[in-house]
């Protein structure tokens, strides 16, 4: 990559939430024009997705106290459009020597690139409870989305449910938008909250946004509770959803009616575009996650890739944009452009500051590895293919798989079309449980091609221009 | 069924006319195809592993759970397809799936 002309240098960015913009605008800043693939219609990521053309909130409707970052994100965005190759509701579904694989509505493209910058965002980190499969519960970001991008409430009288920044956030924008909200049940204890203050303190308005919600749902007469165990979201396969039996702190066993459920556990980053250019991975103690390993500047164990935002690490959506910009600068320093060292090292602070403020949250809202083990033996774990945590005790007790790939292969736990993203981590944690190993031994279900489902036909252009050719001869 | 997704705003938009297996359904423009079907319907097709309806579950293109079909056979996923005029939609897939020979 070394000694290239900038403007030959093939830079690919996949993804255009915070991370992929700022990686974007500051390649074209410095003379290189990349191409940027992104899933979504427009730019913007899940966490400042738009919404259609034709809605009519205001940003601090759709964003709150995010209005003018959200804002300088999809201005920035629609600055560059014409100094960037766009390909946007493009699903890249395999990365291989040297090239990306890309497939948009049917037709496939390979795109190769001298440098692959991945900022391939998160999504909701998922533990089982019995009902989970049923019509009605929704992921906490699917259920922000429902309402951000499309002015919908996921249900009448709604259920937050786990734990994490995004269940009071989410919640308390359900709550302001006129939809029901009926609680709001934490995992977490309260006195881990106090306890990663001064942690939290690393940003302070985040720190406040979250008392106010928490303030404003309180004030609205909202139930909030901490400390809880949920135990089964009850209701009937033909109409879904009725309600959720949990148990507080203090053991005691309660009923709440509803008709939806929204519910997560913080985020789980997503890695399999990375794991598939064959970096290395590291086991987090902390946040029992797998993360692709990174030097300080976002770079991958693999030669010429890089890393940001959340798929590189659960920092939140400023410090991916901090991480966008410094590694989208380790990509030019590697290429052989003189950068700012100065400004290196800038960033780096600010990442620093976020890592702080991360691990407050990781303190405070942890994962609840311990109900894994606690999950009946009929609480689906797959739910694309509705496999139960039993089976997956069995294929560990009875068929010795300690392995997360091995119990993959016996269970199809992982093997679904979702890929694992909703129930690998949770099935670690029953494999290990079951097994009596740490998690970090269960391992890592290895990422495959294709990442998400391709539809069945699909042209590619030679097969296209082979077609069109046909046509025109048979006129 | 009741429906499963409730409007709060954006309510004025242009009228797009659906057809969810054989009944009509009235979306608003700019919809995607599950707040459509959802906010006239209770779910959006049958698991095929025998554990009831599904109405998807993560709304960003990650979970596959949100799959409908059109007549012609063609797979959506309906969180991330917009409505159009005339979009003739089912619940379950065209072809057999597990649960009928099962």
């Amino acid at each position: 990559m070394v000694g290239r002309a900038l403007n030959t240098l093939k830079v690919v960015i996949i993804g255009a939430g915070p991370a992929g913009v700022r990686a974007a605008q500051t390649l074209v800043a410095a003379g290189v024009r990349p191409t940027v693939i992104d899933e979504g219609r427009r730019a913007g990521g899940q966490i400042y997705r738009r919404q259609p053309d034709n809605f009519t909130r205001s940003p601090e409707t759709l964003y709150g106290t995010e209005a003018s970052r959200a804002q300088g994100i999809h201005d920035t965005f629609d600055g560059l459009v014409d100094q960037i190759d766009y390909l946007p509701e493009t699903l890249v579904w395999n990365i291989s020597d040297g090239r990306v694989f890309a497939v948009s509505e049917k037709r496939e493209t390979t795109i190769e690139y001298d440098a692959l910058i991945i900022c391939s965002g998160a999504t909701d980190r998922l533990m089982p409870v019995k009902g989970w499969d049923m019509a009605g519960v929704y992921s906490l970001g699917g259920s922000q989305v429902a309402l951000k991008s499309q002015a919908v409430s996921i249900g009448q009288r709604v259920i937050f449910m786990g734990t994490g920044p995004l269940l009071y956030l989410v919640a308390s924008q359900y709550l302001k938008a006129g939809a029901g909200v009926v609680a709001v049940l934490d995992t977490s204890s309260f006195i881990k909250r106090v306890v990663a203050a001064p942690k939290l303190m690393s940003a302070p308005d985040a720190l406040i946004n979250g008392l106010k919600f928490t303030l404003a749902l309180k004030a609205a007469g909202v139930p909030v509770l901490t400390g809880i165990r949920p135990l089964e979201i009850t209701g009937d396969a033909d109409s879904g959803v009725s309600g959720l039996i949990f148990e507080t702190g203090a053991g005691e066993r309660h009923e709440i009616k509803g008709d939806a459920v929204a519910m997560g556990y913080h985020l789980r980053p997503e890695t399999q575009l990375a794991d598939l250019t064959r970096c290395e991975f590291a086991f987090d103690e902390k946040s029992h996650l797998w993360y692709p390993k990174v030097d300080e500047d976002g770079r991958a164990t693999t030669a010429n890739v890089y890393l940001a935002g959340d798929g590189a690490r659960i920092l939140g959506a400023r410090a991916a944009e901090v991480s966008g910009k410094l590694t989208a600068l380790a990509c030019l320093k590697d290429a052989g452009v003189s950068v700012s060292d100065n400004e290196i090292m800038a960033l780096r602070q600010d990442m620093a500051g976020w890592k702080r403020f991360a691990a407050g949250l990781r303190e405070a809202f942890p994962w609840p590895a311990e109900q894994a083990a606690k999950l009946p033996d009929e609480t689906v774990v797959c739910r694309c293919e509705a496999i139960t945590a039993g089976e997956l005790r069995r294929t560990v007790n009875a068929m010795g798989a300690k392995e997360a790939n091995r119990a993959k292969a016996f269970s199809r736990v992982g093997m679904g079309r979702c890929q694992g993203r909703y129930c690998a981590l949770a099935g670690a944690e029953i494999i290990a449980a079951a097994a009596g190993i740490p998690v970090s031994e269960a391992g890592r279900l290895r990422g495959q091609a294709p990442v998400k489902p391709l539809p069945i036909c699909i042209e590619d252009d030679e097969a296209a221009a082979a077609i069109s050719t046909v046509r025109e001869l048979t006129k | 069924m009741a429906p499963r997704f409730y409007r709060l705003a954006e309510t004025g938009r242009k009228v797009v006319n659906l057809t969810l297996d054989g009944q009509p359904v009235a979306a608003l423009e700019g919809d995607t195809l599950m707040v459509a079907l959802l906010s006239a319907h209770g779910h959006l097709r049958r698991s095929e592993f025998g554990d009831g309806p599904r109405a998807g579950f993560c709304l960003m293109g990650a979970c596959q759970d949100c799959w409908v079909w059109t007549e012609d056979g063609e797979r959506l996923r309906s969180c991330s397809t917009a409505v159009s005029d005339g979009l003739n939609i089912r619940t379950n897939p065209p072809e057999v799936s597990w649960s009928d020979v099962l």
